[in-house]
């Protein structure tokens, strides 16, 4: 099996992978899944650029070996994104991630739940306009 | 007046159900491997919901990474798998590397091997013991595989301490190669350390896999079926235990791997037993590759670069790079997205651990009470790892 | 004992080099069988508890694996009547080991305040003493004393078993020391 073609999928290469629509992306999951038999789930993770955060699903076969990045662009105004959750059951943890360092919404979660900070914790740490040194004196 | 006569009345026996029970485990806990919480939802003895709930060890290392130089970093993710230390800092050197287009001499990229092998070996044993005190108890026996497998792994502690001036964090890897060179004494001992481990094997064998207590009490518990592993991506011998047979070191090879690829263990039945024999047998064959590793170390220098003498100036070329290496617990990547500055634009750990306690929803209800500490324990988890 | 003196049990390396009785008692009057030995009592109080402090097994971070490593064979810190107990309610150190974060600090409040009088804390390794290269970082506790009262610390990353063991000593000397029962 070759790489996977997805020019209908408006494909267009990125630094790694490949860059795709936010609305296509559910389908284009599905397909490589079903189609071209990447069923191991890698990592999803998100960078904050100017214009917006693009978010990354990295998803691998073992049949030929092979690991693609899959990457969507989302607005940086109420950044909002199609959850893979339900094609891929390990993104619900890495989606859960990203909305708390982040603050992306994942439309169709099952659980949209901060994971690694407090419950109640205002903020998402890793934007870039959030200092590092943000006083601790948060109490519960 | 006598003893009043018994009553013939039958006595009636009321029966009620309790609804579900939510038992809270963590995050103190001494079975729970660090800073974890489990919200377990009970009925009667069966578990019917599993939440584990992490963070408690969130240490903001990403957004740390977005302010250090690149050349003081390596020694900042020795801390996230606290285990195998110089595994994280393997991996990130050799996604600063392959962003900078940079050249490891060939006896640094061995030297990096064999540290890994040692802390792989030391990672499992310690993984070993606290699976002896999990499943046997503090009190019950558990403990003495507990000390059995410390007193092995103090052999290896002490090898690292002759090389390197500590235990733990080594502070082996710099980008460019290794810091500390181990002369012919130090290999020496390497390969005295190997047989002496080896030696000892059977012995842990017999006080864990070959006791009939405990393969009761992992056959079967935490089956995880091969579509749940890789729809969940599970990594590591987890991932091996359910028959996918995927090893970092073997699929995309670095360091000392390209020459000396390892043999890559599997199991089908995706318990905890089949994770416990591959983690047991990977240990016999990290002792091989050390004694290969050990004999066959090239000669030539540890490190590439010219000596740094500021270690905030080195600037790395704009674009993306994603490396990866395996420690004991699965892949363990670094994707690291550089704008041309001298500190990383956004760095992203791919931890194994926090892959594998995900399956924890799936796996864990359905099973009884006492097997969701063998369950957690065949994981390996490493809670600096699940939360960085 | 052979020599008439009050044996003393948990004791044998006197690590603060007043373990036995009779260094510590006032008056030693012996019989045939036996003795009586007049100790003030404050002085016989901190002498028990300090050869018998039990922590909770509380790791954080990798400093935990360096604990567990003490009180595996090699340094058993078992010899000292330091004995590891799963529940607060049973324990009277409360040892620190690992960084301390935002989510983590209520639980380790509530943990300190369910364990019983006397009770005493060391700080284990750098993060706990002042959140070590972390400090910065938004989720973390720059040290755990901004959470407890800390008796010791331990400096170290991670401190070795013998640095831990010379804390764990400290203590002891802290508790002989201390003018009355109790932290």
């Amino acid at each position: 099996m070759s790489a996977p073609d997805l020019t209908r999928f408006g494909a267009s290469p990125a630094p790694i992978g490949i860059a795709i629509a936010p609305g296509v992306l559910l389908e284009a999951l599905r397909h490589v899944r079903d189609a071209h038999g990447y069923r191991y789930y890698v990592l999803a993770t998100a960078i904050e650029r100017e214009t917006g955060f693009e978010i990354v699903h990295a998803v691998r076969r073992h049949d030929p070996e092979d690991t693609l990045f899959v990457r969507v662009h989302v607005g940086k105004d109420a950044p909002e994104v199609d959850s893979a959750a339900f094609v891929y059951a390990g993104a619900e943890w890495h989606e859960r991630e990203i909305f708390d360092l982040f603050g992306v919404r994942f439309r169709g979660h099952p659980d949209p739940r901060r994971i690694l900070m407090p419950d109640e914790y205002p903020g998402h740490p890793l934007r870039k306009d959030f200092a590092m040194d943000t006083p601790w004196g948060y109490r519960p | 007046m006598g003893v009043p006569a018994v009553s013939a009345a039958p006595i009636e026996v009321v029966e009620r159900e309790f609804g579900e029970l939510a038992l809270n485990m963590g995050p103190q806990h001494p079975s729970t491997h660090g800073v974890l919480r489990l919200v377990l939802h009970l009925s009667g003895e069966t578990v019917v919901k599993a939440m584990p709930v992490i963070g408690y060890l969130h240490r903001g290392v990403e957004k740390l990474s977005e302010h250090l130089a690149y050349d003081q970093l390596a020694p900042v993710y020795e801390r996230d798998d606290y285990l195998s230390p110089t595994s994280n800092s393997n991996a990130y050197v050799l996604a600063v590397e392959k962003l900078g287009g940079i050249e490891v001499p060939r006896r640094a990229q061995w030297v990096r091997a064999l540290a890994c092998e040692w802390q792989r070996i030391a990672s499992h044993l310690v993984w070993l013991g606290t699976l002896g005190l999990d499943l046997g108890g503090a009190l019950g026996g558990g403990t003495t595989l507990y000390m059995y497998c410390f007193r092995e792994r103090e052999k290896i502690l002490d090898w690292l301490e002759a090389l390197t001036g500590t235990r733990f964090h080594t502070n082996v890897n710099m980008v460019g190669g290794v810091r500390y060179d181990p002369d012919a004494a130090s290999r020496a001992e390497s390969t005295a350390m190997a047989s002496e481990i080896e030696a000892a094997l059977p012995e842990l064998w017999s006080m864990s896999g070959g006791n009939p207590i405990f393969q009761e009490r992992t056959r079967g518990v935490g089956v995880i079926s091969k579509d749940l592993a890789l729809g969940v991506g599970v990594t590591g011998p987890t991932l091996r235990a359910s028959g996918v047979a995927y090893d970092v070191r073997a699929a995309s090879p670095y360091d000392a791997y390209r020459e000396l690829p390892p043999k890559v263990v599997t199991r089908t039945a995706g318990d905890a037993e089949a994770r416990f024999q591959v983690r047991f047998e990977e240990i016999g064959v990290s002792l091989a590759l050390v004694r290969t590793i050990t004999e066959g170390l090239p000669a030539g220098p540890i490190f590439s670069r010219k000596p740094i003498k500021n270690p905030k100036a080195t600037k790395l070329p704009a674009g993306e790079a994603y490396a990866a290496v395996e420690s004991p617990r699965g892949e363990l990547g670094f994707h690291i997205v550089s704008d041309g500055g001298p500190k990383p634009y956004r760095l992203k750990i791919n931890a194994p651990s926090f892959k594998n306690l995900q399956v924890i929803p799936h796996v864990v209800p359905g099973g009884l009470l006492a097997d969701v500490v063998a369950t957690l324990g065949s994981l390996d988890p490493v809670m600096g790892d699940v939360d960085r | 004992m052979a020599d008439g003196s009050l044996p003393v049990v948990g004791q044998p390396m006197p690590a603060d080099g007043r373990g036995r009785l009779d260094d510590l008692a006032e008056e030693v009057v012996r019989f045939p069988g036996g003795g009586i030995a007049l100790v003030r009592s404050d002085v016989l109080f901190h002498w028990a508890q300090k050869s018998s402090l039990w922590p909770l097994t509380f790791g954080l971070a990798c400093c935990a694996i360096e604990m567990m490593a003490t009180f595996a064979g090699r340094f058993d810190a078992d010899r000292f009547g330091v004995i590891l107990r799963p529940t607060p309610r049973q324990a009277d150190v409360l040892v620190i080991a690992g960084t301390v974060t935002i989510k983590m600090a209520p639980r380790i409040r509530t943990l300190y305040d369910q364990m019983a009088q006397p009770k005493w804390v060391i700080s284990m390794g750098s993060c706990a003493n002042s959140g070590d290269h972390y400090r910065n970082v938004y989720s973390v506790v720059p040290g755990v004393d901004h959470v407890i009262p800390v008796d010791i610390y331990v400096a170290g990353c991670p401190p070795t078993p013998e640095a831990l063991l010379e804390g764990v000593f400290a203590l002891q000397r802290k508790i002989m020391e201390a003018g009355r029962v109790g932290a």
